[in-house]
């Protein structure tokens, strides 16, 4: 079963509190989204490790029953 | 992942300057996000090796594993890895990944 805009936004705030999370549907299957997240966490990350740590927030999800999730992040102060 | 699965994709990374692990092939793409990355690295006239997840199971679960990243496609510049379909479009669209390859040394065709 896919995961929901709500579900997904809710792991990433339990792993980042401050995060400002944008979900955007990129398909109306409730399926395929888009999420920009801005969070302290990422101050001073690459990229790379930014993806990273969202990745881990959703603890093994993506990849797998998250297939489709595009991600957008940012460092705020 | 075994050893053997380990020290193919190691030597495939340290032994191509652009390599895109990827589903299916750049004439024919077998996902949107593997299709939006050979797009942007066509973009550029970027020389590319590509290497299709989807003939190779050991692969593709062992990239996973190598790069830490849980989804395909998969750039690697010069041994480093660069990202996911995300991160290249962000960095296209930027304006920062031709510099960026140009700095690495990797030489772009004019398109």
């Amino acid at each position: 079963m896919p995961m929901s805009a709500t579900e997904i936004e809710t792991m990433i705030k339990q792993a980042f509190p401050d995060a400002e999370v944008v979900m955007t549907a990129l398909a109306d299957d409730n399926d395929h989204w888009q999420a920009s997240v801005k969070s302290s966490s990422f101050k001073g990350k690459s990229r790379v490790q930014q993806h990273q740590m969202v990745y881990a927030a959703l603890q093994g999800r993506m990849g797998g029953v998250l297939h489709a999730l595009s991600l957008q992040t940012a460092a705020k102060d | 992942m075994s050893n053997s699965v380990h020290d193919r994709i190691q030597s495939e990374v340290s032994g191509n300057d652009v390599l895109l692990f990827m589903k299916g092939t750049p004439v024919f793409p077998q996902c949107g996000f593997s299709a939006a990355a050979v797009g942007i690295l066509s973009n550029l006239g970027v020389k590319f090796k590509a290497i299709d997840v989807l003939k190779d199971p050991e692969i593709r679960q062992g990239i996973k594993e190598f790069s830490n990243w849980p989804t395909i496609p998969q750039l690697y510049v010069k041994g480093e890895f660069v990202g996911g379909s995300d991160i290249l479009r962000e960095m296209y669209e930027a304006d920062e990944l031709a510099p960026f390859l140009a700095e690495k040394g990797v030489a772009l065709e004019s398109v």
